[in-house]
């Protein structure tokens, strides 16, 4: 346990320094992520890395219990909108609507757009 | 108990301890909640934590930055958990490559579509610039979303604040909404909604299904990267 979550800092931790030496405006954990994946697809190709976290499924159980309560990670940074009580007082309810209307609209791209592209190759792919 | 219990209140309010346990206690009572409800979209955990605690600080006078000594243990697992989602992926690696095509256009569209619209319907509602510009990267994890902020000189904890918001209407909209629209597909559906909706919708796909989860994650990480990217660019075009 304690062996697969140092693994998983390890990984953010070359992430950062990776994003922070080089400057680049992509985020330490998202270059982890991808370290990590490099890791795992490594080790089907050479035994030697199957130990430590990478064995027996270490990193795959602390990967899941971190992810099975994501929801708690976002609440305090969400209780900090006691801070903007007195913004939201004044321009609130347009805030919430245009958020709103936003997220909707971006489902409905996105959804929209995964389905007509998969459809596209899957039809490609019907003929020879 | 000879103490004044005014006294215990003053040491333990300004302890991480109390601040952490509450945070726990009320997410795990809200989380039963939702359990107990089969995972109903209104019955969302994030939601009704954020209100609870938050009442409790107002009603206790304790100023944010006091109760988030105790709560950023549980913020700081955002970083790790991001990196977590590697397994997910690697395990479902699969059903995965064989979206690539239809994941990087839904990625770019939706990815435009989140900050153009936001932008557009926020000048259009004559909000201060500055609002405008912290609402820009709000489909994206709160961390790298205060990060753009900070960058644009917008206001980072207005950012962290609409980005909650997103979430949390995100992952209540999306089931109804799919289902409404007769949409099937748990990889577009799980893809929309971490796209739109970041870890909150990411978490919200996972109650509902596996492979949704999966798609979500991978929306959320692909789209930190592009939003990064685009929201400067957006900017620049969008508000000259």
């Amino acid at each position: 346990m304690i062996v697969s979550f140092s693994l998983i800092l390890l990984c953010q931790l070359i992430g950062e320094v990776f994003v922070r030496g080089l400057r680049l405006p992509i985020p330490g954990p998202v270059i982890g992520l991808m370290l990590l994946l490099v890791l795992l697809f490594a080790r089907d190709h050479f035994s030697l890395l199957a130990r430590g976290p990478l064995g027996d499924g270490g990193v795959e159980n602390a990967s899941r219990g971190l992810l099975a309560n994501l929801s708690l990670l976002f609440i305090p940074a969400g209780v900090g909108v006691v801070q903007k009580l007195d913004l939201l007082a004044e321009r609130g309810i347009a805030i919430v609507v245009i958020l709103a209307i936003s997220v909707v609209l971006t489902l409905l791209a996105t959804v929209a757009t995964f389905l007509v592209v998969s459809r596209l190759m899957a039809r490609a792919s019907e003929k020879p | 108990m000879s103490e004044n219990p005014f006294s215990l209140w003053v040491y333990l309010s300004q302890s991480p301890l109390l601040w952490l346990t509450m945070t726990l206690v009320v997410y795990a009572g809200a989380d039963a909640v939702s359990l107990a409800t089969e995972r109903h979209p209104l019955a969302n955990p994030v939601l009704h934590s954020i209100w609870i605690v938050g009442l409790f600080l107002m009603l206790t006078g304790t100023s944010y930055p006091t109760y988030f000594a105790g709560a950023q243990f549980v913020h700081f697992l955002l970083g790790p958990a991001t990196v977590a989602l590697a397994v997910p992926l690697y395990e479902n690696r699969k059903v995965v490559l064989a979206a690539i095509l239809p994941m990087l256009v839904a990625l770019v569209v939706g990815s435009i579509v989140a900050i153009v619209s936001v932008v557009v319907l926020a000048e259009a509602a004559g909000l201060p610039r500055t609002v405008v510009l912290s609402l820009a990267p709000k489909s994206v994890t709160a961390g790298v979303a205060m990060g753009i902020a900070e960058s644009l000189g917008a206001d980072p904890s207005l950012t962290a604040v609409s980005v909650i918001l997103t979430g949390i209407m995100g992952a209540i909209i999306v089931t109804p909404l799919m289902n409404r629209a007769g949409i099937t597909d748990f990889r577009a559906r799980g893809f929309a909604a971490g796209l739109a909706a970041h870890g909150i919708g990411t978490a919200r796909a996972f109650q509902v299904d596996a492979v949704a989860g999966v798609f979500s994650g991978i929306a959320m990480s692909l789209n930190a990267l592009v939003t990064s990217l685009l929201v400067p660019l957006a900017i620049t075009l969008l508000l000259r």
